[in-house]
């Protein structure tokens, strides 16, 4: 076991966004975090590395408590990949992604984390992109690089925050894929807040689904990707078929 | 076959990022070549005719006194005149260039510069109370003292405002800008029970000058920058993580509110250093930052260093040229980079980039 977030309560001036939230997240597992807007998927992963401080409950990151770690020990550990990335002075996507290296290195970077960052640049197929400069990308290529930054970080739990919302379909396979196979190869954990319920499906080993702050339902896609669940969360009619051993969902309109 | 081609095209962009950085050393290296010949021209201008040979005999005989022979006329003026003014130029500039790039990168305001915070006119109001009133702190010091006090106490106000509200960029520019307001109507209102002369001596000191700079203030300066300069390049990867955002930059292990609170105190300790002793001279601090950034992009590691040495250098050219546009009057320094920052910043918003600031 890994990750382990128990009884987590969050709330912004009052209004609770997360109300005793508990889940788990084991070694090489690609955990996914569905939920309609603002069931608090982005609160929850920006408590689970401690860029906000929730009110009450533990996280734990192999039976440490993340409250007694440093920051900097925490980012050796979590990588972060945030919904939107917005620089207010320039940077090229080279440098962006050595950002990542900040957690390990002194102050600057060294050698080797350049060769670091060209293997991930590599990874991600940002070859041609690595001298230009991140605000003059597409969404979908700064979305690719802000994964990079996250993955040169080499910590052992990434927490994604929709990750593919930006990306063109082969993007968003190519993403995922990536994602699943670092979990497996690698042994990383990875938690990923997902909006399309079929990426989802298909790339997560596990889904916890989220609805106004609570757990509502969780485990394998089979048993929460059904359509009561669906209809209770989003207020979606839906069919749920099977493909490729995993569950497809075919929504059929709102629930009126 | 492929991947090859792939590993021969990571060697390309690894060549062309040492390309890259290689080139951002060459600048920084200019602007320190053109800093040290600026200061070799100018010691060698000056009301008083002395001839290069003569300046440079003047130079060399104080550290090989047996081989140079020089005037004592030609010894005073080039070590107690000429050289403390250039070299207290120079680190001047240094320093308000420095604390501008950081007081802009870590406030994410492009706008952000040692001035726009309330420090010169905490300074300011400090200097009039020493002059209008003749209280302060520091004897002998009196003037310098009191502005030096006041510039840092607007800082600290600051940063405490900051630690108890969460050190985000709004809140402490909007800080500023009311203890600017403050302190501006404070020292109206010194003024207008002064009496007229006391009021002119309060507008000198405030349109900045650099005639009172001798070897002593130089000394202070010169271990003030020493100290800070080095500790604010150390932080300049925290900065370039930092423009990402706060959120990003604590996912990387930044402890975002003390690194912009140490950053804030250090950039004006700089610049209380430097306004107690010529008053205000605005512009360098604003305007050096975006010139380095135009050239070198945004790594702070370049940025830092390439402000620091544009500022000396806009501030001891604009020097020279105030000392030698009309003479025998030497301008003031402060309304002489103002006139010249003007219109570089005017063309740096009509030609700058987009996306940016």
């Amino acid at each position: 076991m890994v990750l382990k977030v128990k009884d987590l309560v969050f709330a912004y001036s009052g209004v609770k966004i997360l109300d005793r939230v508990s889940l788990e997240l084991e070694r090489s597992e690609v955990l996914g975090v569905i939920g309609p807007n603002g069931a608090g998927k982005s609160t929850l992963i920006r408590c689970m590395n401690r860029v906000l401080r929730p009110q009450s409950g533990k996280i734990t990151l192999d039976g440490i408590d993340i409250r007694d770690m440093d920051r900097i020990d925490i980012a050796r550990r979590m990588g972060y990949v945030p919904q939107a990335s917005k620089n207010s002075f320039p940077a090229t996507v080279f440098d962006t992604i050595l950002m990542g290296r900040r957690p390990h290195g002194g102050w600057k970077s060294s050698s080797s984390d350049v060769k670091k960052a060209l293997e991930v640049l590599k990874l991600v197929s940002l070859e041609d992109l690595a001298m230009r400069d991140f605000t003059e990308l597409s969404g979908g290529q700064q979305q690719k690089v802000v994964l990079a930054r996250a993955l040169v970080q080499e910590a052992e739990v990434l927490l994604l925050d929709e990750p593919t919302s930006n990306l063109d379909i082969r993007q968003q396979l190519e993403t995922m894929e990536i994602i699943r196979r670092l979990a497996k190869e690698r042994g990383i954990s990875a938690l990923m807040a997902v909006h399309d319920l079929n990426l989802a499906a298909r790339y997560a080993d596990r889904i916890v689904m989220l609805k106004g702050g609570r757990v509502l339902d969780a485990g394998d896609p089979f048993s929460v990707l059904t359509a009561e669940n669906i209809k209770a969360v989003y207020g979606v009619e839906a069919a749920v078929k099977e493909d490729d051993c995993r569950p497809y969902i075919l929504p059929r309109g709102s629930v009126k | 076959m492929s991947s090859q081609s792939k590993v021969i095209e990571l060697d390309i962009i690894e060549a062309q990022y040492t390309q890259f950085l290689g080139k951002r050393y060459l600048f920084l290296l200019v602007l320190a070549l053109i800093t040290i010949a600026l200061a070799g021209t100018a010691v060698t201008l000056g009301v008083i005719k002395l001839s290069i040979g003569q300046v440079y005999e003047a130079i060399l005989h104080n550290f090989l006194p047996d081989q140079f022979q020089a005037t004592e006329e030609a010894q005073r003026v080039v070590w107690n005149i000429r050289l403390p003014r250039i070299l207290f130029g120079i680190l001047a500039g240094m320093g308000l260039g420095i604390a501008g790039a950081v007081m802009q990168v870590v406030l994410k305001n492009p706008l952000a510069s040692p001035y726009t915070l309330g420090i010169s006119s905490a300074a300011g109001f400090g200097a009039a109370v020493a002059i209008l009133l003749g209280q302060g702190f520091f004897g002998s010091y009196l003037i310098a003292g009191n502005a030096f006090v006041f510039a840092l106490l607007s800082s600290m106000i600051i940063v405490a405002i900051a630690r108890h509200k969460g050190a985000t960029p709004e809140i402490m520019v909007l800080s500023g800008i009311a203890i600017m307001y403050f302190f501006s109507a404070c020292t109206t209102l010194l003024e207008y029970f002064a009496d007229s002369d006391a009021v002119k001596g309060v507008v000198f000191w405030m349109v900045g000058s650099l005639s009172k700079a001798s070897w002593n203030e130089l000394y202070v300066l010169c271990f003030v920058l020493a100290v800070c300069i080095p500790i604010l390049v150390w932080k300049s990867w925290d900065f370039n993580v930092m423009s990402s955002g706060d959120e990003t930059a604590k996912s990387l292990g930044i402890d975002v509110d003390r690194t912009r609170n140490l950053s804030m105190i250090i950039s004006s300790l700089i610049v209380a250093s430097i306004v107690a002793f010529t008053g205000t001279i605005g512009f360098i601090g604003l305007v050096a930052p975006h010139i380095a950034r135009m050239v070198v992009g945004g790594d702070n590691k370049f940025v830092l260093p390439g402000s620091a040495l544009l500022g000396g250098l806009l501030l001891a050219g604009a020097d020279v040229v105030a000392q030698h546009i009309m003479p025998p009057v030497i301008l003031p320094i402060g309304v002489m980079t103002a006139f010249m920052g003007i219109p570089l910043f005017f063309y740096l918003i009509m030609r700058r980039r987009k996306g940016y600031w």
